[in-house]
């Protein structure tokens, strides 16, 4: 569960390039259907825009509560990209695709 | 209905005014500004819980890290990673960084929950404390998410059973920036650390304390290496058992003063005097006395230094440091600028509890005056003589005169609260001071109204009668010439007596002398006269015997002796 936590915050937030993967992983909180829903939204997402460059992690903290302190988890659904680094996390259910895009930094913020 | 249930915080003092502590099971507030020392009250509930109480305990940072946090406590003897290697505590620190967060839809905060209740499991949890909470408005943007949350929490907290400390940062207008107080509507302490003539007071007030009675005032509290300490201030009342035990007051002249047995136990003794009237050494010698008995004396000195006091009281003969070698005697000395008077009052009331003496010494609490204004003097003061006189302890105050007017801000500051009122006065005459002692004031005892001279010597105090007659009351040489002159004047009245009577003597002797020669005289003029008598008796009978034989010679006839009738012929006779 080690996280690289610190990350320089002048430097300009890097563009993914094609090839590189994304190692996602998606924290919620029992099958509700809020969880439900941002585990589609995000299968989509992927689908849509890194088909075969990520791989999703689901972890259920209510069977794996002590994953919650590592990743410094508060809200639910919370989706950390661990990589490549800067760790970024995005939080709710991930209805926007496209703050999703620029979270990942796959689409620069306008 | 039953009391409501509250779990003790272990904080000095705040147990006392809350009556138990925080309520049992529910989710209480502790906001003030910054620095205030909200996380180190909430860290102190944690760990008195933990090592004193047996209720293990969660510590939610959601600022200072579990590093900076463990590093910070130290100083107070909390040995934070010692016990959560025991598991009596749980540290979780909260990082929200706003930057590396995008929020895309609808979220709650089951994360944070599950995290604080994973740490509750995890050690049996009892207590818990989020400090501080409202840093989740700064890292979070939906502001209405939160604020649900923040409800569903502390409902969840309470289901929990734990009892949780929540810390706020004060806001403008409220008691937190972002209203916790809505929220917990239970318990609300106010922490507040204020400034006042360049002197800083840490303050606590409880707010809300539903269900409970509790004190309104403001408490001074104080933090020091020993933790936080809030002190319970008046509250106690007139209530107070009294003693009729007397005590010395160390000085044999004072305690015939006071009805001959000295002060009452459980009293309290203001003395008061101008620079350099000898406070220091009725107090040295209070001291010395309790200690002599046994007991223990507390002195809190504002202006000397333990080795300064201990240094003049052994040039008037008393020896303080076998009592402090024994550990019957402790010296607590502080500048009265150092601190407010509450944490004065803090400090005193921390200092009397952990060496419970029979004897406090203030010396001189007219110091305390610069720091604050009279009333509030007197009002700290009263507290202090209340608890004093709670715990039976007799306290000795000194206060310093500098002029009329000082005094009697002093006395009226004072005054009233103190059972006994000594005044030391300079006496000012023919060039020379001298020290003189009344006793203004003496509750529940006889005692001399009579001003006493009042020396300082090599042997300690000494209290001698004053010369007051005719000329007023004189003291010092003046006593002493007026003495010698009365002296004076007696042996010349003596001298005079002597020689009056001496000089009767004399007059005695001379009378004597002379009725001895009237009586002489007297005595041969009676015998001459008794001689004279006879002779006279001689004659006449001679004469009648001459004329008898005349008669005879004349052949009158027998009867015509001496005795006949007159005749002619007698005229002629008496004619020769």
């Amino acid at each position: 569960m080690e996280v690289a936590e610190e990350r320089p915050s002048a430097s300009p937030p890097p563009i993914v390039h094609a090839g590189e993967a994304q190692i996602l992983r998606l924290y919620i909180a029992g099958q509700t259907p809020r969880s439900v829903a941002a585990f589609a939204n995000l299968k989509r997402i992927c689908e849509e825009h890194l088909a075969g460059r990520y791989r999703i992690e689901v972890i259920d903290l209510v069977q794996n509560p002590q994953l919650a302190a590592g990743d410094q988890i508060l809200a639910v659904p919370t989706l950390v990209r661990r990589l490549p680094e800067p760790v970024r996390r995005i939080i709710g259910d991930l209805s926007n695709a496209e703050r999703v895009l620029v979270g990942l930094d796959v689409r620069p913020a306008r | 209905m039953a009391k409501l249930a509250k779990t003790p915080t272990g904080i000095e003092g705040f147990d006392e005014i809350t009556e138990g502590g925080l309520p049992t099971g529910r989710p209480s507030l502790v906001c003030g500004g910054a620095g205030c020392g909200k996380t180190l009250f909430a860290i102190s509930f944690l760990v008195h819980g933990a090592t004193r109480f047996d209720e293990p305990g969660v510590f939610m940072s959601f600022e200072e890290s579990t590093d900076e946090l463990a590093q910070n406590v130290a100083s107070l003897g909390f040995d934070l990673p010692g016990l959560i290697q025991k598991k009596k505590i749980a540290l979780d620190h909260v990082r929200i960084d706003r930057s590396e967060i995008e929020e895309t839809g609808d979220y709650d905060l089951e994360g944070l929950f599950i995290r604080l209740g994973y740490a509750i499991d995890s050690i049996g949890a009892r207590r818990v404390v989020l400090d501080t909470i409202e840093s989740l408005f700064s890292g979070l943007s939906s502001e209405s998410i939160l604020r649900a949350e923040l409800r569903r929490l502390f409902r969840w907290l309470k289901d929990k059973g734990v009892t949780a400390l929540i810390t706020g940062e004060r806001g403008e207008g409220t008691l937190t920036r972002q209203g916790l107080e809505e929220y917990v509507s239970d318990a609300v302490i106010l922490l507040d650390h204020r400034v006042t003539d360049e002197i800083s007071t840490r303050r606590l007030r409880i707010v809300k304390y539903r269900g409970s009675a509790h004190g309104t005032n403001e408490y001074p509290f104080l933090i020091d290496e020993d933790g936080i300490a809030v002190l319970p201030v008046t509250t106690l009342g007139l209530g107070h058992a009294v003693s009729s035990e007397r005590i010395s007051t160390g000085v044999a002249r004072l305690d015939t003063m006071l009805g001959g047995e000295g002060y009452f136990r459980g009293s309290t003794i203001l003395v008061s005097g101008t620079a350099g009237s000898g406070k220091s050494s009725l107090a040295a010698h209070f001291v010395d006395a309790t200690c002599r008995r046994g007991e223990r004396a507390l002195a809190f000195l504002f202006e000397e230094s333990p080795a300064q006091v201990m240094r003049n009281m052994r040039s008037i003969g008393i020896d303080l440091q076998p009592w402090v070698d024994r550990g019957l005697l402790e010296f607590h000395a502080a500048r009265p600028s150092a601190f407010g008077l509450e944490m004065h009052l803090s400090r005193m009331h921390r200092a009397i509890d952990r060496f419970s003496p029979s004897v406090v010494v203030l010396d001189p609490v007219s110091s305390l005056l610069g720091v604050s204004a009279a009333a509030d003097v007197h009002g700290t003061l009263m507290r202090l003589v209340d608890y004093l006189k709670g715990a039976g302890i007799t306290a000795l105050m000194t206060s310093l005169s500098h002029g009329k007017t000082e005094q009697e801000r002093t006395d009226t500051a004072i005054s009233s609260i103190v059972d006994n009122w000594l005044l030391l006065v300079t006496l000012e005459s023919s060039g020379e001071r001298n020290r003189g002692l009344y006793v203004l004031k003496a509750r529940g005892m006889s005692h001399s109204n009579q001003i006493r001279e009042f020396l300082l010597t090599d042997h300690g105090v000494e209290l001698i009668d004053v010369y007051a007659g005719a000329a007023g009351v004189l003291t010092g040489s003046a006593r002493l010439s007026q003495e010698a002159e009365e002296q004076a004047a007696a042996l010349v009245q003596e001298q005079e007596l002597e020689r009056r009577q001496r000089a009767l003597a004399r007059l005695k002797t001379t009378f004597e002398a002379e009725l001895a020669a009237l009586r002489a005289k007297f005595e041969t003029e009676q015998a001459e006269l008794a001689s004279g008598i006879i002779q006279q008796q001689a004659r006449a009978a001679r004469l009648k015997e001459d004329r008898r034989e005349m008669a005879r010679s004349r052949r009158a006839d027998a009867g015509n002796g001496g005795d006949r009738p007159p005749r002619k012929d007698d005229a002629k006779v008496k004619e020769r």
